[in-house]
């Protein structure tokens, strides 16, 4: 396969390590426990709050991964976002760390930065173009709860 | 719901395996619970056309697997400080999954008991599909 012409442009190199407007979430009952039933966990302290009351946490808290969720909020917080020339993207991993627990109640801001961009060529998609965010998780309290590092990886379909 | 304790675990001890049988009903609620509609996760002549097989898990599901493998195993006392991983290999609905791990590391620091854990996601044909990383902090019997 020849080598083609680098997808990164200037604009991409440009937002690197610049942090996205917030997005602000509330973290609601019915949304941690719709979660929680989608992946199958019925975990106590995710689904029922009598049960979670009596748990060290005294209420009902989300599973790690919800916070994923927030990404997903329609806000006009992708005003901005670098967008990838290729229209497939599948998902390459994700790094957690947590501070404090997710509570029900909770409203959290999160805001996002572009950490490295680079590409890989004849890759299983083809080319491939690699794109690493960080995203902050920040509550009510000014307590950072959670830092996420995210790989997603874009791609041109082959017929 | 069982409570791991630190003085309990051992390097080399497995967590207990956590079984997951995704369908294409579960990708669809995890699509609405999430908000993730990208259509590769429902739609199979979409995925088709983008060179996909067919409807594959969400890699957040996947992560939210490997989550529930953490959060099962260190019952309501622990903590889970590190959830990492990769989406090496693409999972389909209708086979069974499997979300494993293994002790590699315990040690203190900063007064927390930590236990490190490599941990994975494996398909019905023993492939790991999901390999990561967690950490948890995990209390003492007193």
């Amino acid at each position: 396969m020849a080598e083609s012409e680098s997808v990164i442009t200037q604009e991409m190199k440009d937002a690197i390590g610049v942090e996205s407007k917030p997005t602000v979430y509330s973290i609601e009952k019915n949304a941690v426990m719709r979660f929680a039933q989608a992946i199958g966990d019925t975990n106590p302290i995710f689904t029922n709050e009598d049960e979670a009351s009596k748990t060290p946490y005294k209420g009902m808290i989300a599973p790690p991964t919800f916070l994923r969720s927030m990404q997903h909020v329609s806000t006009g917080e992708d005003e901005g976002r670098i967008k990838s020339p290729y229209p497939a993207n599948v998902d390459g991993g994700s790094e957690w760390e947590y501070f404090e627990p997710i509570r029900v109640g909770d409203t959290i801001t999160s805001t996002t930065y572009l950490a490295d961009v680079h590409e890989r060529q004849g890759g299983k998609f083809g080319n491939m173009l690699i794109m690493i965010r960080e995203t902050k998780y920040i509550n009510q309290n000014n307590k950072t709860v959670a830092l996420q590092r995210t790989t997603g990886i874009s791609y041109q379909p082959q017929d | 719901m069982n409570q791991t304790y630190f003085e309990d675990v051992e390097v080399g001890s497995d967590v207990p395996t956590l079984r997951k049988d995704p369908t294409p009903q579960q990708l669809v609620k995890y699509a609405g619970a999430s908000g993730d509609f990208y259509q590769i996760h429902y739609d199979v002549e979409y995925a088709n056309n983008n060179g996909l097989p067919g409807i594959i898990l969400h890699g957040a599901l996947k992560n939210a697997f490997l989550g529930q493998l953490m959060t099962d195993y260190i019952g309501h006392h622990g903590s889970l400080k590190k959830l990492s991983c990769q989406y090496r290999g693409m999972d389909v609905p209708g086979t069974p999954v499997f979300a494993k791990g293994t002790v590699v590391k315990k040690y203190v620091e900063n007064g927390e008991n930590l236990v490190e854990c490599e941990i994975w996601l494996e398909n019905h044909e023993g492939q790991k599909t999901t390999p990561g990383y967690a950490i948890v902090s995990l209390p003492e019997k007193s």
